[in-house]
């Protein structure tokens, strides 16, 4: 293992039991970084230690001490931590106790701006430098620098405590944690970065790992059951070659998705098994669209949206044919939030592509361009309009 | 850590909770030991608002009346471990049903 591979491993780890040790979020940054730096200059030199974890836990310790004692404000605390730093046996495992689980709901609190939830667990627990999370989210860094400052500013001064809620809570705080990280995962498919993505998802096992609750393992199985189809994804999916799919990405989320939706169901389940029917399937054309339907009527039970309605017409488009689709469509037609959403036009103008309605569906698609916020987005339904153009 | 919560109610609602609703509030934050004060508000049309202009002159005025749907009505000041635990007061608080809210803001601690 080396140097790097360790500390992506323990930062958030370590993170973690700081902020649980001394429940200050910003000591606990500052000295992760302070023991980070004592090993990236020691390791090298005397060798990795064999219990690495340990090894930063007391360095970041000592560090804290250190900082204290020329801190008056917190002078109080020095004595309380001091006693803890001289009482630390070492510990007798390998690995440090993993209290990630408290700092995850700390981070998606919902006394904390929706915005910031992610971009604090990107940082806190995925272990991202500011500029990074910046990037991740695309704002310019002093932005992101101010969100940060402000979200930790609040979790100290207001107190949000380092604590996982109780079982009577999680219904009301689960889904602010899985929602963060889902955040991750589809802002790193609209920028188009992998890294992004696969953070998330490792993000998800650390969670899943800690709480296997229902809907952690169906994000899970959601975010692989997607990401599966990375290598294809420039293509839409009834354009995609099926030979570049991860075929053991899809095994392990198909059989979570089963678990996910024994005895109960939730949202991000019912979302994975529509992924894990369409990752599946040989071809589009045989895909299993009824039972596709029937997933998105329960979703829509769950929590209805226009967007899921959409993509409900555009199911029904392949199972009853594109007429009955475009019906659909066009009862939706009033919804404000479809009336911007250039994925309303593109389905609009594919059905009607579908049913020979050619001038019609390259009206559509130039709405569809018109209103879409990425180059690529742009760029594809070009090429989609440049086709049909083509055809007439 | 002491955590003040400003009740406010809806000026175009009727709230549903009755007296006994806020005397078993305040027995229940009495008996948990967290209640450090708390007042009601008495009707709006009785406020009069004092300001000190540069000159040192006062200025008083009648007011202020309601210009936001959600008026000031009361607030209780609790001591409890963290911010969890004075949101869970501010959703027992009968203020926070009908359309009314109750705003929690921490008390700021100084280190003098």
């Amino acid at each position: 293992m080396n140097v790097e591979q360790v500390f992506r491993e323990e930062r958030g780890r370590l993170l973690a039991t700081l902020v649980k040790r001394f429940g200050d979020l910003d000591l606990a940054e500052e000295v992760t970084s302070d023991a980070i730096e004592a090993a990236l200059k020691h390791w090298p030199v005397d060798g990795v230690p064999d219990r690495p974890g340990a090894w930063l836990l007391t360095t970041a310790r000592r560090k804290a001490v250190d900082r204290l004692r020329r801190d008056q404000v917190y002078a109080a605390r020095l004595a309380l931590l001091q006693v803890e730093v001289d009482r630390a046996d070492p510990p007798t495992t390998d690995a440090l106790p993993d209290e990630r689980l408290e700092l995850f709901f700390t981070c998606a609190h919902p006394a904390l701006p929706e915005e910031d939830r992610g971009a604090l667990t990107l940082r806190c627990l995925a272990g991202f430098t500011t500029p990074e999370v910046a990037r991740a989210y695309l704002v310019p860094v002093t932005t992101m620098q101010q969100r940060i400052v402000r979200a930790k500013k609040k979790i100290k001064e207001a107190r949000i405590p380092f604590r996982v809620p109780d079982p009577a809570e999680l219904p009301e705080r689960l889904p602010g944690v899985l929602q963060a990280v889902y955040s991750i995962f589809t802002e790193g498919y609209a920028a188009q970065r992998t890294d992004l993505a696969e953070e998330a998802i490792r993000l998800a096992r650390i969670l899943h790992r800690l709480l296997p609750e229902r809907e952690v393992t169906g994000l899970l199985a959601l975010m692989l059951l997607i990401h599966a189809r990375r290598d294809a994804r420039a293509d839409l999916l009834e354009d995609q070659d099926r030979t570049l799919w991860d075929r053991d990405m899809i095994d392990e989320g198909s059989a979570l998705v089963e678990k996910a939706l024994t005895g109960g169901h939730g949202p991000y389940g019912v979302q994975a098994a529509i992924n894990a029917l369409h990752d599946q399937a040989e071809d589009f054309a045989s895909t299993d669209w009824p039972q596709i339907v029937a997933l998105y009527d329960v979703l829509n039970a769950l929590t209805p949206s226009p967007v899921i309605a959409l993509n409900r017409a555009a199911a029904i488009a392949m199972r009853d044919g594109a007429a009955a689709g475009l019906a659909l469509l066009d009862e939706l037609a009033g919804v404000p939030k479809l009336r911007d959403y250039h994925p309303y036009r593109a389905a609009r103008a594919d059905l009607l592509h579908r049913l020979g309605r050619s001038a019609e569906a390259a009206q559509a698609y130039r709405e569809a361009i018109a209103l879409a916020g990425t180059e690529p987005e742009q760029d594809f339904l070009r090429r989609r309009l440049t086709a049909i153009e083509g055809q007439s | 850590m002491k955590y003040m919560l400003l009740i406010y109610a809806a000026s175009d609602q009727q709230a549903s909770c009755t007296v006994e609703d806020w005397i078993a509030y305040e027995k229940e934050m009495k008996d948990a030991g967290v209640l450090v004060s708390g007042h009601s508000l008495a009707d709006l049309v009785t406020a009069t608002t004092v300001q000190v202009g540069q000159d040192g002159r006062r200025t008083v005025t009648d007011g202020p009346f309601a210009e936001t749907r959600e008026v000031l009505g009361g607030y209780d000041v609790i001591d409890v471990p963290d911010l969890d635990a004075a949101l869970e007061w501010a959703a027992k608080c009968p203020g926070s049903r009908d359309g009314g809210a109750v705003v929690v803001r921490p008390i700021a601690e100084f280190d003098f």
